[in-house]
């Protein structure tokens, strides 16, 4: 076996071409090629989004409302609304009047375009047994399902993104793909994120949920007024979170959970202005943020309205 | 260029001169690797959703595997300390077989983030200049940069003296002697990067423990180098390969010696968590003992630490490690305690119970475990292949004539 060769290389490309026709392989089977390819392409080599000049972005915008249409047979707009100058928007929760209905639960997902089968929610109602034990949450239940609220010797604690000042999920992301925007909103990009969920793993409040399988969701329960960093429809393998109704929020108006709640129990405001409703319930009441000692700083405040 | 495609054909067919065990074995892997990849082509298309994996748990099996080969990948650095550094020299002549295993679970590991990622082929956003790399504020970036530096330093000395020793040449330590150095602390930082992968997350007590990175060194040190002993004792059987018994028997002692830490590591955990008592303890709670009713890891625990105990034990009495039926027996034992120790001992407790409080129990699916089999067939068959060409070369057996000498100096 004696030969002129040079076999470090041989081996080297060898292997190569063999990892090569694995992954055209693979390609072979998830790139389309039809004439979709063309809009598979651009979506492919679409620039980062903050690194995206306002043409580039409107081009991103028009093609997703293409893509949309041609998925959903309907017209479905895709905004990109920025962040209102002098706005920071925080979110009060009474815990002494919610009655654990979840009315918020659905209005969020009939508001933000979330899968419907699988089920994706962006809020979490915790109840919690009066008791030996009061928040620890390990003794909570998420999946209480009694034939009426409020149940008696049992309190509810919605949980859902805090847009905290400090996220731990922005902090983690490889790839850049999650921000804070400066009205205080947590976003994410979804033509940008890899799916590594990295970010569910930072997260404390379990606030960042993953699309396991493509989103099922009929076209007839579109909501077709979206945000491009908000509730337009997401993608298999990308993670979505709450993002206090973008789309609703930075256009003046309340978000879905807190227009639902039936009691009352969630208060929305600008957190700059002294005399939002949102001021006057961290001025006046008694309140408290969730895991506080994680340093998170959530711009998502409990409070007791009254004595319980 | 015709003798660059010359040498490429005879480099290949280099890889296919074997016996009819060499066939069978290639043939195996390929069974398994087909089976992975089909598997895996239903879940890019399917999703993650195929896997057991959902928002409570949402790192599994994939992520388990991956970790616990950056350990075997770190390991190399226990053959190279002795080999170089100390001069030891029966072990510095096998040095080369631990490199090549270094560069296989490397690649395994690169294998095991794709086909956890949801969206794969938007990899290329995590890289520097064309992506939006977010370093050096994510550790997982951190990682990208220490395993394929890693990568890169064992493939330069591999190959570096894989060419050499082709045409009959002593390696120059003046060359390789600087990327050798510098590949020991490299080597602790794959697997310190990754701990504090987990370790940096507040939200999870169970990872947010100091112990975590110098637990995940102990624990290497004794899976890697117990894999390499029984790879070393087949290399030794299949091949005209001399790998001297005292070699083997310093890899034991080492290993016994990092069982040791390993165990006081884990020790000095359990005594903290339990005593103490505290809420962030029912990870560990539920690790060994079950929470709430909801029990399934407590067997596979229980019999890690029984494998580890037993295995660490067998490796520090020499009458024991220098039997081979006790040797061995004890590499399966720390191989099998340390997989279970550090991969889904160590991913699944960290989301258990999940940052809400909620207790899901995450057993693999068989897609999860079908594709991860197809890994590592494909990880063993980067290894036969690595060694198809690099043991005739070590052996003497294979030698090229240098005719185009810029090409091999190149």
């Amino acid at each position: 076996m004696r030969k002129t060769v040079k076999k470090m290389d041989g081996i080297h490309l060898d292997r190569r071409t063999f990892l090569k026709g694995v992954a055209l392989g693979l390609a072979g089977t998830a790139l389309p090629l039809n004439k979709a390819g063309a809009s598979f392409w651009e979506s492919f080599f679409q620039k980062h989004f903050k690194e995206m000049n306002d043409a580039e972005i409107k081009q991103v915008l028009g093609r997703l409302e293409r893509e949309y249409e041609e998925k959903y047979k309907k017209a479905i707009h895709v905004g990109n609304q920025k962040a209102m100058p002098g706005v920071i928007f925080g979110y009060g929760l009474d815990l002494s009047r919610c009655i654990g209905c979840r009315r918020c639960v659905y209005a969020c997902v009939e508001e933000n375009n979330q899968s419907k089968d699988p089920q994706i929610h962006w809020i979490s109602v915790l109840r919690f047994k009066k008791g030996e034990k009061w928040v620890d949450l390990v003794e909570s239940e998420k999946y209480y399902n009694p034939e009426k609220v409020p149940e008696e010797g049992y309190f509810y604690m919605p949980v859902q993104c805090q847009q905290c000042k400090n996220p731990p999920c922005v902090r983690v992301c490889p790839t850049q793909a999650t921000w804070k925007e400066p009205d205080g909103i947590v976003v994410i990009d979804y033509n940008w994120c890899i799916g590594c969920r990295y970010c569910m793993a930072a997260c404390p409040y379990g606030a960042r949920h993953f699309n396991w399988t493509d989103p099922g969701r009929k076209s007839g329960e579109i909501n077709p007024q979206t945000h491009y960093l908000g509730n337009r429809p997401r993608y298999k393998g990308v993670v979505e979170k709450c993002t206090f109704c973008i789309q609703r929020t930075r256009n003046g108006r309340y978000p879905a959970c807190v227009e639902a709640c039936p009691v009352g129990a969630r208060k929305f405001g600008n957190l700059l202005d002294p005399n939002s409703e949102i001021r006057y319930a961290i001025e006046h009441k008694r309140v408290f943020r969730l895991k506080e000692d994680l340093n998170t700083y959530p711009n998502f405040y409990y409070f007791f309205a009254y004595g319980v | 260029m015709a003798i660059f495609i010359k040498n490429y054909f005879i480099a290949c067919r280099q890889i296919f001169i074997g016996n009819r065990a060499y066939y069978l074995w290639v043939g195996f892997l390929s069974f398994f690797i087909l089976l992975g990849l089909n598997a895996y082509i239903d879940q890019y298309h399917r999703g993650l959703i195929l896997t057991a994996m959902r928002d409570q748990v949402s790192w599994g099996l994939y992520l388990s595997n991956f970790t616990f080969l950056v350990g075997v990948a770190a390991a190399a650095v226990l053959l190279v300390v002795p080999a170089y550094v100390y001069n030891f020299k029966p072990i510095k002549e096998i040095v080369l077989f631990g490199e090549l295993l270094a560069i296989t679970a490397i690649t395994m590991c690169i294998l095991f983030i794709m086909i956890d990622m949801g969206q794969p082929l938007r990899v290329w956003h995590i890289l520097p200049f064309i992506g939006a790399m977010n370093f050096p504020s994510s550790l997982l970036t951190w990682d990208v940069v220490v395993l394929s530096g890693y990568l890169a330093i064992n493939v330069i000395i591999a190959f570096y003296v894989l060419s050499r020793l082709s045409i009959g040449k002593e390696y120059s330590m003046a060359v390789i002697g600087p990327l050798i150095i510098l590949s020991i602390p490299w080597a602790v930082s794959i697997h310190t990067v990754t701990a504090f992968l987990y370790n940096g997350l507040s939200a999870r007590p169970f990872w947010n423990a100091s112990i975590l990175a110098p637990r995940f060194l102990a624990s290497a040190f004794c899976s890697g180098p117990a894999i390499m002993l029984v790879l070393f004792q087949i290399i030794r059987k299949c091949s005209e390969v001399e790998i001297d018994n005292k070699a083997i028997f310093k890899i034991a002692e080492l290993i016994a010696y990092a069982m040791a830490i390993n165990l006081f590591l884990l020790g000095a955990e359990a005594f903290k968590e339990f005593y103490s008592g505290a809420v962030d303890s029912y990870s560990i709670q539920y690790l060994y003992f079950g929470l709430n009713g909801k029990a399934s890891l407590v067997p596979w625990m229980w019999a890690a630490s029984l494998f580890n105990i037993t295995a660490f034990f067998l490796f520090l009495f020499p009458r024991t490690r220098e039997n081979f039926t006790t040797l061995n027996i004890g590499c399966v034992l720390i191989i099998m305690g340390v997989y279970i120790e550090k991969g889904i001992g160590l991913i699944v407790p960290g989301f258990v119970p999940d940052t809400l409080g909620e207790i899901y129990e995450y057993s693999p699916t068989t897609t999860e475990i079908v594709i991860t089999m197809g890994v590592w067939a494909f990880g063993a068959l980067i290894y036969t292949i690595l060694l198809k060409i690099a043991v005739p070369i070590y052996t003497g057996k294979l030698r090229f004539e240098i005719k185009e000498r810029n090409v091999i100096m190149r």
